[in-house]
């Protein structure tokens, strides 16, 4: 299952590498989408406000919306399906593969939102750091939950707006745990109770993606 | 008998969602608190435990027995796909009676309440679910991508029940047994909620059961026309 993966995750990662979609498309968008919320706020706000946090991951949503849409689209391409099904791959391995690859995608695009923050939003740089942990795992489980549902639109009608209705319901004990803990390392608070509650979020969808992700593939 | 059964299920439901507004309306008494107000304990409880646990419980069994391949069928499919149409219904009239009862008591419509938000979600999965299946043509594809998503979505139900406990909500806790199993209201009251809780799952039984005739109906016709075409094609090509 594990050299099904890291085969999936490499496969991604490539073709990412080599369509650079993610760094001309996608990241700028993300930069542009982070300094509207900081054009939101105004100049007087936008350094104070405590709505750093929410913003950061509202824009995380927004880019991981079309990351699980792109990483999803590469596996719609004529003959992919085919060719994998006929390898006999373990679906369990293909779906860690590809949440991985998301979610290194996703750390990518993290790592430059939250510079983005602390330059835009002035975030405080030692509360950044200390949120580190639970970025990392609020990004993880966002990947995996967007591998799942991604599975669940792609190739019906319509995938790239019926996706954000399906994922946002499963993305919110995410986004709230992810909220509340980068609230709490920047202006104190419960910073390690609602890391655990990502952390189990994440276990949660790596679970059902695990078990259920063979049947979205069955033909 | 079954057949008799399946007769008298819609004026059953009928008699029954009449004695309960005959009953809540006019018989029992007004609460010495929340006076008229409080009738809506007799609409709004039982309508919640049809949307929120009977609907969406039964919605995601068919659709666990549906990925069980030993119980795989297009039965269980059309089941939750009936019952999750019903279960938004209700939903729905949940939120709305919700908020009938809330603005004079709490004064505002709605609240950024636990109960509320995670119900209001809910509905929004149920529409999800809808949406899926909508977005795919083939019957199986169909069939096996809800099911999956019935099954995670469910993870909500036992997150809402249990939200007034979890977090600090305006929403009242258990109202009809107290912590320790203790009944709460008592004599007329608590027969005409009882009598609310039958009414309104006999109409949840009457809506699924006619949706469900309706799908296979419409399942039938969609193949007929197929075919029909195809004669008419064949013909024409004979010509």
């Amino acid at each position: 299952m594990i050299a099904v993966a890291l085969l999936v995750a490499g496969k991604d990662l490539r073709i990412e590498r080599r369509s650079r979609v993610l760094l001309w498309q996608v990241l700028p968008f993300g930069v542009m989408a982070l300094l509207l919320c900081g054009l939101a706020l105004g100049p007087s706000r936008a350094g104070h406000s405590s709505a750093a946090p929410g913003l950061f991951y509202l824009v995380v949503v927004l880019v991981a919306l079309l990351m699980i849409n792109r990483s999803q689209y590469v596996e719609s391409t004529p003959g992919t399906a085919a060719s994998v099904a006929t390898l006999g791959l373990d679906p369990a391995g293909v779906f860690l593969g590809k949440a991985l690859a998301l979610c290194v995608e996703l750390w990518l695009t993290g790592a430059v939102l939250l510079a983005g923050s602390v330059l835009v939003l002035h975030t405080a740089l030692q509360g950044t750091f200390l949120a580190l942990p639970s970025i990392v795992v609020v990004l993880a489980g966002l990947a995996a939950a967007g591998t799942l549902y991604g599975a669940l639109t792609s190739g019906g009608a319509g995938p790239a707006t019926l996706l954000p209705v399906l994922c946002l319901p499963a993305f919110a004990p995410l986004l709230i745990a992810g909220e509340r803990s980068f609230s709490a390392a920047l202006y104190g608070g419960a910073l390690w109770q609602w890391w655990l509650v990502s952390l189990c979020a994440l276990v949660a969808y790596l679970a059902a993606g695990i078990l259920l992700y063979g049947v979205l593939q069955e033909s | 008998m079954k057949q008799l059964a399946q007769r008298l299920l819609g004026p059953g439901t009928l008699v029954a969602l009449g004695a309960t507004l005959w009953l809540g309306l006019g018989v029992t008494p007004p609460d010495r608190v929340q006076g008229d107000l409080a009738r809506l304990v007799y609409v709004h409880p039982a309508i919640a435990w049809v949307g929120l646990y009977l609907s969406f419980g039964t919605a995601t069994i068919a659709s666990a027995l549906y990925l069980w391949r030993r119980t795989r069928s297009m039965t269980t499919d059309r089941i939750a796909h009936c019952a999750m149409e019903v279960s938004l219904v209700f939903i729905v009239l949940t939120l709305v009676t919700g908020s009938i009862w809330g603005r004079p008591t709490w004064g505002v419509w709605w609240a950024w309440d636990a109960r509320l938000t995670s119900t209001a979600i809910l509905g929004v999965l149920a529409v999800g679910y809808l949406a899926l299946r909508r977005a795919n043509d083939d019957a199986q594809l169909r069939a096996r991508r809800s099911a999956v998503f019935a099954v995670l979505a469910a993870i909500n139900v036992p997150i809402i029940h249990f939200s007034v406990l979890w977090w600090r909500t305006l929403h009242q806790g258990a109202t009809v047994f107290s912590p320790d199993r203790h009944l709460r209201i008592h004599g007329l009251m608590a027969w005409t909620l009882l009598l609310s809780f039958i009414a309104f799952s006999l109409a949840y039984a009457w809506l699924v059961r006619a949706r469900y005739r309706l799908e296979v109906k419409r399942e039938a016709s969609v193949g007929e026309t197929l075919e029909s075409a195809l004669t008419r094609r064949r013909a024409e090509g004979a010509r």
